[in-house]
């Protein structure tokens, strides 16, 4: 079985691959710095010019880019290459605001794919495997890129897209899919929709593989996950700004492997805006390499993350980014204290009595900011006896507490009462804003 | 001594503290042709109890897993009372006096008398002592 897509690529040692980088990002800046307005302007105004980078750690004399220059530039203001070299658009769903249109062109496609192709093999995905794309096809770019990585390393593609559940589960099972590429909440859904419809995944599909993403999970979730239905389950990473989804743990699930012949990333703090060691966590920042169509530098994507750089046990030796913890932007402020909904869940998936989903509530009560956790009691832990399931709240919000180091009340409400989403979850309802 | 036939079967459902939640476990049961026969609710802050006596329990509580309500079967005894002032008392004394802790309680009058409806720790136990203690429990068969 091959393990590796390009091993001279992903077993290239550290020194060549920080050459590589500083050549690719020095041929990148000229060119932005020549034929761009925008990158141009940009550079002048932080006083930087391309003979300023003499080796890759001068990447941070660089101007950062955010989200907002893309709203602000919308549709295509600072597309780089010519309409006519354009093969597609996706165009970001715009839920924080306008949408953020991304262009490509046939190399910044086979760049994705090639990717893809790179992080599926890693998990063991080949020929021979049929991969369900329950990812939105569409503007989005979650479906067509699985897709286009699926296709490249010779695997059959199921295009399922988002929804039509039962129908999804009757394919998973006629055609025998090895693997499902969705977001984890809608995988779980899948779960529940299949045990009422009497269907084991674990027993009565073929199903082994998830390649999970497109919106924050934990490790209590993916154990929760590979017992439940009895598969791996890997983390992909990805934006539409950097292509889409692109970067997949391997089997030793220790991180996303960051190529670094397309992408540089950093860690940087997201306040000082100084770069971190490795190891420290920031807000996750990168470079596109190789991207024609929308060249991206120093982008700033919000997701807070660290980095591991040691070779990885699978002996590739690009850097790791770590799980992602949270958003810096859906970081909520508790009384002064920093609480990310993904620590939430984390603590949730330890305690056996409620399930999978939950609801965060923020409100201001007079001075104070007050947070509620809805959450479901599992079937299994339901009692007769109101002290019982006191106590089963009492215990919710005492982990909770120690957990976030905040003052929680827990509402206990009934299965499948909260929202099931099938893109990503809306899991916080801040009510002080309002 | 044959406990078996005193021991009733309480159907017990988790519940919201939300308008609606009650008509909705009722509907239900209603749709199914299932008649209440007692019932009541525990509340603690945010969520409930509704624990109900119903004449067909096992079709009740299919019906309500259907709709995903969390249910699940309680063993409950009931005791006759006199409907008359210190009916509850006389009950209640038996009861202490023969050391029988009380988790929860409910109770309905009707044509046939008033009912005292106990959910205890050691059902068995419970059964015997209130026997010899002369007061009349009531079998399962009259309600299902």
């Amino acid at each position: 079985m091959m393990v590796q897509w390009d091993p001279r690529i992903e077993t290239m040692p550290k020194a060549d691959i920080q050459r590589l980088q500083y050549k690719l990002l020095k041929s990148l800046v000229y060119r932005l710095y020549s034929f761009s307005p925008f990158y141009h302007d940009r550079m002048k105004e932080q006083k930087v010019h391309p003979d300023d980078i003499r080796e890759l750690s001068d990447v941070r004399k660089l101007p950062f880019m955010f989200k907002r220059d893309l709203r602000d530039n919308y549709p295509d203001k600072i597309f780089t290459a010519s309409k006519e070299d354009l093969i597609r658009y996706h165009v970001s769903s715009g839920t924080t605001g306008k949408p953020t249109v991304v262009g490509y062109t046939q190399n910044d496609l086979d760049n994705w794919s090639t990717s893809l192709a790179r992080g599926l093999t890693s998990i063991g995905l080949g020929r021979g495997d049929v991969i369900q794309v329950s990812y939105g096809y569409g503007l989005f770019t979650g479906g067509l890129g699985m897709h286009y990585g699926a296709e490249r390393i010779g695997a059959t593609v199921l295009p399922t897209s988002v929804g039509n559940t039962e129908r999804q589960i009757e394919l998973m099972q006629d055609l025998g899919a090895t693997a499902i590429a969705c977001t984890p909440s809608y995988l779980l859904h899948i779960g529940e929709v299949a045990e009422k419809m009497g269907i084991n995944i674990q027993k009565d599909t073929q199903l082994k593989t998830g390649i999970l993403g497109a919106e924050p999970w934990t490790e209590g979730m993916r154990d929760r996950i590979e017992h439940w239905l009895g598969i791996k389950a890997f983390d992909i990473y990805g934006t539409s700004e950097l292509s889409g989804p692109m970067f997949t743990e391997c089997a030793e699930q220790k991180g996303f492997h960051i190529w670094s012949d397309l992408a540089l990333v950093e860690i940087i703090d997201p306040k000082t805006e100084e770069p971190l060691e490795a190891g420290e966590k920031g807000e996750v920042t990168i470079t596109i390499l190789q991207k024609e169509a929308l060249p991206m530098i120093r982008y700033r994507i919000g997701d807070i993350s660290s980095i591991d750089d040691s070779v990885c046990t699978c002996g590739r030796t690009h850097p790791r980014l770590q799980r992602i913890q949270g958003r810096v932007d859906d970081m909520l402020i508790i009384r002064g204290i920093n609480v990310f909904p993904s620590q939430i869940e984390y603590a949730l998936m330890a305690i056996p009595e409620v399930g999978q989903h939950f609801q965060i509530v923020v409100e201001r009560k007079g001075a104070l900011d007050d947070l509620l956790v809805r959450v479901e009691l599992n079937k299994e832990s339901f009692s007769d006896k109101i002290t019982d399931l006191m106590q089963i709240r009492h215990k919710v919000e005492n982990r909770l507490r120690s957990s976030l180091n905040v003052n929680v009340s827990i509402d206990l409400v009934e299965p499948g009462s909260l929202p099931r989403f099938e893109g990503k979850s809306k899991k916080v309802i801040d009510k002080r804003s309002l | 001594m044959e406990t078996e036939q005193y021991v009733i079967k309480q159907i017990s459902i988790f519940s919201e503290n939300r308008p609606g939640r009650l008509a909705a476990i009722a509907q239900a049961l209603g749709e199914e042709k299932v008649n209440i026969l007692a019932f009541s609710i525990a509340e603690a802050n945010g969520f409930g109890v509704v624990r109900a006596l119903v004449d067909h329990p096992k079709k009740a509580q299919a019906k309500l897993q259907s709709l995903g309500f969390n249910s699940a079967f309680t063993d409950v005894i009931a005791v006759k009372m006199k409907d008359t002032p210190g009916g509850l008392f006389e009950v209640a004394k038996i009861l202490g006096d023969a050391g029988i802790n009380i988790e929860y309680s409910y109770a309905y009058s009707g044509k046939g008398g008033a009912v005292l409806i106990l959910r205890v720790d050691q059902v068995d136990d419970a059964i015997k002592k209130i026997q010899a203690s002369g007061a009349t429990l009531l079998e399962r068969s009259l309600f299902h």
